[in-house]
């Protein structure tokens, strides 16, 4: 053997070294938190609409010279993530209680919601996906509890969507003149009818377009989204239905250029790209009443106290009505 | 030849080739079908895109670093197993086989464990401003786990194998030990390092459970390969997911090809 | 003496001068090879045990019981040892017809049984997917079924057993089955009675190998098995769910258990590997 497989050897040690320092290096000045490099992190319906809404912002003059990272995935995964260390300047997020567990570890200022929207960047309902042409005529929440019914849904544990689902079944109960004691009753009925509790909105919307169950509960615009995408399948706006509002705040130590990408998100141009891609905006001028259409009975979070109220009495992992009735079915709440 | 015997020949062969095609084949050919079915255009578009390209790199960046970082420890462990004489040999043999053992998942959450920001070595790291979890080093670090042992392996019983006579004379004559593994040790083993090489690759550039854990999907830049296609999934994007599958699978067959090379070299 | 050490190229030096270079390379390289194993490995599975305990006794008896985590791990070992068993039959029916039988394109195929090792598992999940899913060619949809998930990991054990078996075959002495078959047994028989036994320390091995891997394989079934808590969900799937859910503590405790397992079959591996069995390449 002659010296040249040494010296190979040797080069590729050096080699190898000089990709780790690099690797090394690069990682920790790429993703966000500098002065034009913002790491934005958001939950995963809206990742058309920021993919679009990135490069308009970049072109607007706030917006010059600013890059964003991005990351998708469950609001609440991503909450932890941001806690356990993942860079954020922007979180986008599925529900206000999720940026509160920001706030409280002190990772977002607590006056996120003083803008002119209250912290609020997109709109939208909650409604029932069924197959293309509704075979099993479902119409509204009763029809969910029929014989023969399978439900899809995520685990509100885990999933911030499935919190919203939760509470648009419980509260159309009580808007058709139900006692609590009926419409707790009934979200016991319903999560019977539930085949699969994923713990993301986008897994329980995966596992319905591939075939399973009758009916999903869903965002308006993740129904919208997944058939852009060419996935079959129609949906109904229940006449009782929730309001979903989605945060978006800036954390704490980000700087002006990050309170720039929000006002830009919270603003026509910006809003006119969520409106294409499903979502109500938050300027009323831009909802498009023919394809959007208002519930007869539409109520939001508030008429349940607010999601501190709404968290404890029906979300709380050790002893809440959501956490009964998944004992009772055995599934995991944490 | 018996007509029972000839019969009963062709139906094990009809048998474990029929398997081997429902399980093996159909579902590969399938990929590439799925893949190019809207034509080439599409597929080609899908695989370059920059978040795509940014997969690609990230993936190559990552085997880059694990594999030589393995194959040096590789070595140096499997000399130390076998020539070396210490206590405990027994143990950090099996230590070194854990990952065989270990579900890629447990790794993510041992890693996030050690190095997160609030563990026990990554407490110290995030206050100095070394991110390890949720960035490429997390990922590596990942990658390094579950690609270690193969190195080891493929080495100890080639250098249990070949002896220490070779060694041995060379070190009477006087070589340095350094002299002596690159002259010596080296070229015996290299089979057995180059089989190790290839099968270290081949699982790094397949991780998936451990670098989802630990990885943050930061578009272009903690998203290897493989999430990729996980994530083109989760977009309803198929012939997306299917096209870096496709990427994805003729890089293992260039593995195996690059294997079934060795083995008719190694055989001249 | 001087012929030799031209004849290996060597250079003419003083032994004695080398001696103490000899012994601090190894030494360091020791004490090199020990931090890397216990930075990489060691340590974080260290703080694996750690975490499962973290809550002490209690929490993690709570946390290995949780009806879902019960579910998980017994259905993870049921459809690993069903797995198995199917690649025990297979895998060495496949090496007896690779060493045994000769045929168009052999080599090739041979080749390709190491696929499951190249192919990244979450390529070969949707790859199964796509063709015995809900929307795949096949008249049956298995889809998010148990079936789905036996699927999934008979495709990412398939090479243990084979190549396990194909260097015991090929190394066989086959005097006794000629010997045995011109004594007038049937090759049933032949296989049955001389050529097995002498294969179990192999199938075993292999088979301790696959069912390892079956345990904690993840990527393959996170597609197409949906993930049904219950009634499809692995034990690496609840795992993942259970991190995710930041609830580390659940997670360490059963992920303990796991690797206790797996440990436990490393070990029965290399107890019948070293009973005699030789893999020749």
């Amino acid at each position: 053997m002659t010296t040249k497989p040494r010296k190979f050897l040797l080069a590729l040690l050096v080699a190898g070294l000089a990709v780790v320092v690099a690797a090394c290096g690069g990682s920790a000045s790429e993703s966000g938190t500098g002065a034009s490099k913002l790491a934005l992190v958001a939950y995963s319906t809206p990742k058309e609409a920021y993919s679009a809404i990135i490069p308009a912002f970049e072109k607007t003059p706030a917006g010059k010279g600013v890059s964003l990272s991005q990351s998708y995935g469950a609001s609440g995964d991503q909450a932890r993530a941001v806690i356990a260390g993942l860079p954020a300047d922007i979180v986008a997020l599925s529900l206000a209680p999720d940026v509160d567990k920001l706030v409280k570890a002190k990772l977002v200022a607590p006056g996120w919601t003083a803008t002119p929207t209250k912290g609020i960047v997109t709109r939208s309902v909650v409604v029932i996906g069924v197959r293309p042409g509704n075979p099993k005529h479902i119409t509204g929440w009763d029809d969910l509890v029929k014989p023969g019914v399978q439900v899809l849904t995520p685990n509100p544990f885990t999933s911030g969507g499935a919190r919203w689902n939760v509470m648009a079944a419980y509260g159309a109960q009580i808007e058709q003149g139900r006692t609590q004691a009926q419409a707790i009753d009934y979200l016991g009925r319903l999560f019977k009818h539930v085949v699969v509790q994923d713990k993301a909105a986008r897994d329980s919307l995966q596992n319905f377009t591939a075939g399973k169950g009758d009916a999903i509960i869903s965002y308006e615009n993740e129904a919208i989204t997944a058939q852009q995408k060419g996935e079959k399948l129609d949906y109904v706006i229940p006449d009782q239905t929730i309001l979903i509002e989605n945060p978006i705040a800036a954390t704490a130590d980000a700087g002006t250029n990050a309170k720039a990408f929000i006002d830009y998100a919270s603003s026509a141009p910006a809003q006119k790209i969520f409106a294409a891609k499903g979502y109500r905006s938050v300027i009323p001028s831009l909802v498009d009443k023919r394809r959007y259409p208002d519930p007869p009975q539409l109520f939001d979070i508030t008429k349940f106290g607010g999601w501190d109220a709404v968290m404890k009495q029906f979300f709380d992992p050790a002893n809440s009505v959501m956490q009964r009735i998944e004992a009772g079915l055995g599934v995991s709440t944490g | 030849m018996p007509a029972s015997s000839r019969a009963s020949r062709l139906t094990l062969r009809a048998a474990a080739l029929g398997y081997l095609a429902a399980l093996l084949a159909i579902p590969v050919a399938m990929v590439f079908y799925r893949t190019f079915e809207h034509g080439l255009g599409p597929a080609w578009e899908a695989v370059t895109t920059p978040a795509a390209q940014h997969a690609f790199w990230l993936t190559v960046t990552m085997v880059a670093i694990a594999v030589p970082l393995n194959t040096i420890f590789g070595v140096g462990m499997a000399l130390a197993l076998v020539r070396g004489r210490w206590r405990g040999k027994t143990l950090v043999s099996a230590i070194v086989d854990l990952p065989f053992a270990v579900s890629p998942v447990v790794v993510g959450l041992a890693l996030i464990l050690v190095y997160g920001n609030t563990g026990w070595i990554g407490t110290w790291l995030a206050s100095n401003g070394i991110r390890v979890i949720f960035s490429t080093p997390g990922m590596v670090l990942a990658t390094v786990f579950v690609s270690l042992p193969f190195v080891v392996r493929e080495v100890v019983p080639v250098l249990r194998e070949i002896g220490v006579e070779q060694e041995d004379a060379a070190r009477t004559l006087g070589a340095s030990a350094a002299q002596t593994f690159w002259r010596i040790t080296l070229p015996a083993i290299r089979w057995g390092v180059a089989y190790g090489v290839i099968l270290t690759t081949a699982r790094a550039l397949g991780e998936f459970g451990a670098v989802a854990v630990v990885s943050g999907k930061i578009e272009g830049q903690t998203e290897t390969m493989t999430l990729f296609v996980e994530q083109r999934f989760q977009a309803f994007d198929l012939t997306g997911a299917y096209a870096a599958s496709v990427v994805l699978a003729l890089l293992a067959l260039a593995v195996i090809g690059t294997m079934t090379l060795l083995d008719r070299r190694k055989e001249n | 003496m001087s012929a030799r050490a031209d004849a290996l190229g060597l250079p003419r030096r003083a032994g004695r001068a080398r001696r103490r270079g000899r012994a601090a390379g190894p030494a360091i390289g020791g004490a090199l090879a020990t931090a890397y194993l216990s930075l990489v490995v060691l340590i974080p599975l260290a703080a694996v045990v750690a975490e499962s305990t973290s809550g002490g006794a209690a929490a993690f008896w709570h946390a290995v019981t949780s009806p879902q985590a019960v579910a998980a791990m017994r259905f993870t070992v049921a459809v690993s040892l069903v797995v198995v068993a199917l690649n025990v039959v297979t895998g060495t029916l496949i090496a007896w017809v690779l060493v045994r039988d000769e045929f168009p394109w052999k080599r090739l195929i041979n080749a390709l049984i190491d696929l499951p090792f190249a192919l990244p598992t979450i390529v070969a999940g949707l790859v199964l997917l796509a063709l015995y899913g809900p929307r795949g060619p096949a008249p049956f949809d298995i889809g998010f079924t148990r079936i789905a998930v036996g699927l999934a990991l008979a495709f990412v054990t398939l090479p243990f057993v084979v190549r396990s078996v194909q260097p015991v075959l090929m190394e066989l002495d086959r005097e006794m089955e000629e010997a045995a078959t011109s004594l007038g047994a049937r090759p049933r028989t032949v296989f049955a009675r001389i050529v097995l036994p002498n294969l179990v320390p192999a199938i075993a091995a292999g088979a301790g190998l696959a069912f390892a891997r079956a345990l904690g394989e993840f990527g393959s079934v996170v597609l197409i098995s949906g993930n049904i808590p219950f009634k499809t969900e692995v034990a690496s799937v609840f795992l993942f769910g259970q991190i995710e859910s930041d609830n580390r503590a659940g997670a360490a405790a059963v992920s303990v258990v796991l690797l206790v397992l797996s440990f436990v079959l490393l070990l029965f591996v290399s107890w019948v590997a070293t009973r005699g069995q030789r893999r020749a390449r």
